[in-house]
């Protein structure tokens, strides 16, 4: 019948192998009929030099470095051109906003975090070059899932990500951030007043 | 006995039970660092130096928090269980003996609360106590989870028992003595480790499911029992629970320390001479916990099937083997002599090293050629 001759999957039988030690696995398909090796299996002379190969392993790892890192003690920067924090509204270097209020990132937002109102730029006093400017910004982080599409989105570059990621309020109102906050560069890691070193 | 031997009786008792829920403090802690270390982690950090008085925070915690009773509960014996878990856990501990002796205001006081003269006989009826706490929780939880989860915890407690006992009873057999001391003083020479190393091996594998921990925590299968026995269990209770199963832990390094490891013995220098078995035993004792929380972080959870086919279909078999085995080398030298004995041995050991591993192999080339031939 078809089950005496079940090929063994590549993988299983290579293990087994790697495992060492004769192999009685099996030895009893002549008798014919469906097989359940499973508890043949755990059997086999290779089983204690399996196990003590995983022990081995485990204890391997004592001597490896620790991965963890102390964050409030040790503050361990990320990568300087991460983007994995809060938004930041970029100026041109005159001063300039870069936002033109197109509401693109707000339309590109799948948690309908940011809300742009744009309006005409004034020509004596413009905000931002060209005809528009963004004249109310916010984004609301209990809604953000720092996803990127709104910087994806922005056509002059006004929307940037940073790798600040210090962001904790006590009420829903502080989670949204205004574009004045927006437009601040965010302070450096650890120094946010109500952590312990700010 | 006058006032003062009552005092240092209490004093004693007082002693044995800080120190054991002092030992669980560290113990747990241990473990989280031990765990966290084989895992490339730090473990708790934040509660004193290291995180030492992360336990006493926990356990804190737990203390304040609310106890909820279910309303499906059975009362008397809901409320209980969480004692009954304790109890028999830091009763087991009244007979190892963690140290020589010290003499206080002219009386020798023993580090050993009660040195009974069926002290191995204590540790398995203590031992089988715990069970009822299981038991109660699972039934009185008046919840599904709990039941399957204190059933497995039973029937697997019961089983592995048996295979405890029969390492116990080679034990016995090869010291002479049921009294805790008395195996520790057989014990000057050789620890019995070695000479009874088949034993010492089923002792730590039942007595890791005895103290239903991984690998055999089916009881506390969070993936299928959500957390076993003490799922309907909050706050202090809860907190009862735990505690019991680590004094429990404690206890059975305990006890495979003192049966064979030699409990308290060791080389140590002529000055404070009372306090080096004490360290001694503490140090056999950690390394009996680290390998626990080895095993731990190596071995997955077994299937419960497996697990009570390896109780049942390996270690009794084994440890009856060994029973006999023990039995016939020290009987047998007194009947029939030395030299006949060596000579039985060597064809003993050729047999068995045959059907260990010549067998396997010529049925495994079988097997091969089979494999070739398809």
């Amino acid at each position: 019948m078809s089950d005496e001759e079940r090929p063994e999957p590549d993988g299983l039988a290579a293990d087994e192998q790697d495992i060492g030690g004769p192999d009685v696995v099996g030895d009893e398909q002549d008798m014919g009929g469906p097989q359940v090796v499973g508890d043949e299996q755990r059997r086999h002379p290779g089983a204690i030099a399996a196990m003590a190969k995983g022990f081995a392993t485990v204890f391997k790892q004592v001597f490896r470095e620790d991965v963890t890192e102390q964050y409030p003690h040790e503050i361990v920067q990320p990568p300087p051109r991460s983007h994995i924090g809060r938004h930041l509204l970029n100026k041109h270097e005159n001063g300039l906003e870069k936002c033109i209020g197109c509401e693109l990132c707000a339309y590109a937002c799948p948690a309908d975090a940011i809300w742009v109102e744009g309006a005409d730029n004034e020509p004596e006093h413009p905000v931002s070059p060209g005809e528009r400017y963004a004249k109310n910004y916010q984004i609301n982080y209990l809604r953000c899932i720092m996803c990127g599409l709104c910087v994806e989105a922005c056509p002059t570059r006004a929307l940037t990500l940073t790798s600040y990621y210090e962001m904790s309020w006590t009420t829903r109102e502080d989670a949204i951030y205004t574009k004045e906050q927006l437009l601040e560069p965010p302070l450096p890691l650890g120094t946010t007043p109500g952590t312990e070193e700010g | 006995m006058d006032w003062l031997d009552w005092v240092l009786l209490v004093a004693r008792v007082v002693v044995v039970f800080v120190g054991l829920l002092l030992m669980v403090v560290v113990v747990i802690w241990v473990e989280r660092k031990v765990i966290a270390d084989m895992q490339t982690r730090t473990g708790p950090m934040r509660a004193g130096p290291h995180g030492v008085l992360q336990t006493i925070a926990d356990g804190l915690k737990l203390f304040f928090k609310e106890g909820i009773t279910p309303t499906l509960v059975d009362r008397p014996v809901y409320l209980i269980a969480p004692f009954v878990a304790i109890l028999p856990a830091f009763l087991a501990f009244a007979v190892i003996p963690f140290g020589t002796s010290v003499t206080l205001f002219g009386r020798r006081v023993s580090f050993q609360l009660a040195d009974l003269n069926i002290g191995i006989l204590w540790v398995l009826a203590m031992a089988s106590l715990s069970v009822y706490a299981i038991v109660f929780a699972g039934w009185s939880s008046g919840s599904n989870y709990p039941l399957l989860g204190s059933i497995r915890s039973t029937a697997q407690m019961i089983s592995y028992e048996v295979g405890m006992g029969l390492a116990l009873v080679a034990v016995i057999m090869y010291s002479g003595s049921l009294s805790m001391s008395g195996i520790v003083e057989s014990q000057a020479r050789v620890w019995n480790a070695i000479p009874q190393f088949p034993a010492f091996v089923i002792y730590l594998i039942a007595g890791l499911a005895e103290t239903n921990r991984p690998p055999f925590d089916l009881a506390e299968a969070e993936s299928e029992l959500v957390a076993g026995f003490h799922t309907e269990y909050s706050g202090m209770r809860f907190a009862m629970f735990y505690l019991g199963e680590y004094v429990n832990m404690v206890t059975v390094a305990a006890i495979a320390t003192t049966l064979f490891l030699g409990g308290w013995r060791g080389p140590h220098p002529s000055f404070l001479i009372w306090l080096w078995p004490v360290l001694w035993f503490l140090l056999k004792v950690f390394v009996i916990v680290y390998v626990y929380v080895w095993v731990r972080a190596t071995l997955p959870r077994v299937r419960y099937d497996r697990l009570m086919a390896f109780g049942w279909k390996f270690l009794i078999p084994v440890g009856l083997l060994w029973v006999l085995a023990t039995g016939a080398v020290i009987v047998l030298p007194d009947v029939y002599g030395r030299r006949a004995i060596m000579i039985g041995g060597a064809v003993a050991a050729a047999v068995l090293l045959v059907v260990t591993l010549v067998w396997p192999l010529l049925t495994s080339n079988d097997r091969r050629a089979r494999e070739v031939a398809s």
